[in-house]
């Protein structure tokens, strides 16, 4: 049976992937999908990239970083 | 199976009364305190602790206690005079419900947004000794020993693309396939690791009324399928309130040097909750107010009583752990 692979866009926060083996970042790390479904980050405050860790909803997170990038 | 509970109050000790009853006898709970007498439901550990007791009969039931019993006319009918007044508690408690626009998703969000880490995560992160840290862990395995299981029994009650997302976020809580990945499992080891027992009965003894009744609110909105919107509603509030306080949480553990299958239990649902959080809102709930738009308040209702009531909770153990170090203090220096 082919698998199919699957990513859910989720507002303001990460993205859904099903059926995926692998994520690779752009420094070329690869972190191996052990769960049947993941959220990968898309605001890139996660401290556990490439998987979400609800960062993109801590305010005091996102003012830090505001700050950084200014 | 599990023994049953020392009684600590009237209701509970008809309840157990009428468990220890003959099996072929009649089951009626005796001479229950006069409901009037129940002033706040949500903290009364007697009133807790009969509601638990008879929710009990649902899941693993008790050792001594015949089977039959879980289906005993006049046990559901003393259980439906606990529920009512449990309810009727947590609507007071959680006030007037809307959801603008019937947009659930969005009065979701918005709801678990608002509340940032708990005053208790960010206790245990950076003030709680030890003992204090254990005495949460004491308190959360009411839950933690039977965690997802209330959930499951909403399965059923619900259909389509909303009972897949709930099949899958409850998969992945029984361990994705793998036994020993069960989040039960995992609470039950971090006990086992800091020499404690995991015998639920002795947890259930030592429990705060208001602990009892944040999992005995989860058993009232699974077990009756009419409020099945409210238990998903309070899943997703759930979900959604517990990866940033389990990082707090896991800090704390890794600040008080507690054996590494503490800290694993929190940094699984870090990550394991950020993907809960998303399958309960947008998987669950979202769909299910699609199918039946009727149930749009009820999930509201369902996790506005979710962080009511564990919010609470919270509450109750502040104040026992500043109680505690006021009279130490006091007792230091007098
Ligand atoms: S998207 Fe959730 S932490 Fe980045
Ligand atoms: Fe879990
Ligand atoms: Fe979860």
């Amino acid at each position: 049976m082919k698998r199919r692979v699957s990513v859910v866009e989720c507002p303001g926060g990460p993205l859904l992937v099903r059926g995926a083996d692998e994520v690779v970042s752009a420094d070329g790390s690869v972190a191996a999908v052990e769960r049947s479904v993941v959220a990968v980050c898309r605001c890139g405050r996660s401290d556990r990239l490439p998987w979400c860790d609800d960062s993109h909803k801590d305010r005091a997170k996102r003012k830090k970083k505001r700050a950084q990038e200014s | 199976m599990i023994r049953l509970p020392e009684p600590c109050g009237p209701l509970s000790e008809g309840v157990v009364r009428a468990l220890r009853a003959r099996p072929d006898g009649p089951h009626a709970v005796a001479e229950p305190r006069a409901m009037g007498d129940v002033e706040y439901p949500l903290t009364d550990r007697d009133f807790q602790l009969a509601l638990w007791m008879l929710y009990e009969l649902h899941y693993g039931g008790f050792e001594d206690v015949p089977p039959e019993v879980e289906w005993d006319p006049l046990l559901i009918v003393s259980r439906a005079a606990l529920e009512r007044t449990l309810e009727h508690a947590v609507r007071r408690l959680v006030g007037p419900v809307s959801v603008p626009d019937g947009d659930i998703t969005r009065a979701l969000v918005k709801l678990t947004t608002a509340s940032g880490p708990s005053e208790v995560a960010r206790f245990l992160h950076r003030r709680a000794t030890r003992a204090e840290f254990c005495s949460y862990l004491r308190e959360r395995a009411v839950y933690h020993l039977r965690e997802s299981d209330p959930q499951s029994f909403v399965l059923p009650r619900i259909s389509g693309a909303a009972k897949t997302a709930l099949a899958e976020l409850q998969n992945d809580e029984y361990g994705a396939g793998e036994p020993s990945r069960q989040h039960q499992l995992l609470f039950a080891q971090a006990l086992t690791s800091l020499g404690m027992t995991t015998d639920l009965t002795s947890y259930v003894e030592e429990a705060e009324g208001a602990t009892l009744a944040s999992v005995n609110v989860m058993s009232l909105f699974a077990l009756n399928r009419r409020l099945r919107g409210a238990a998903m509603g309070h899943l997703a509030a759930f979900e959604a309130t517990s990866s940033i306080p389990c990082d707090r949480i896991l800090r704390g553990a890794r600040r008080l040097r507690l054996p590494e299958e503490v800290a694993a239990y929190y940094d699984e649902h870090v990550e394991a909750d950020a993907i809960h959080e998303q399958l309960a809102i947008r998987g669950i709930c979202a769909r299910l107010a699609e199918d039946e738009p009727d149930l749009t308040d009820d999930i509201m209702l369902g996790a506005l009583a979710c962080l009511a009531v564990d919010g609470l909770a919270g509450d109750v153990l502040l104040q026992g752990w500043q109680a505690d170090r006021a009279e130490r203090t006091s007792r230091e220096a007098g």
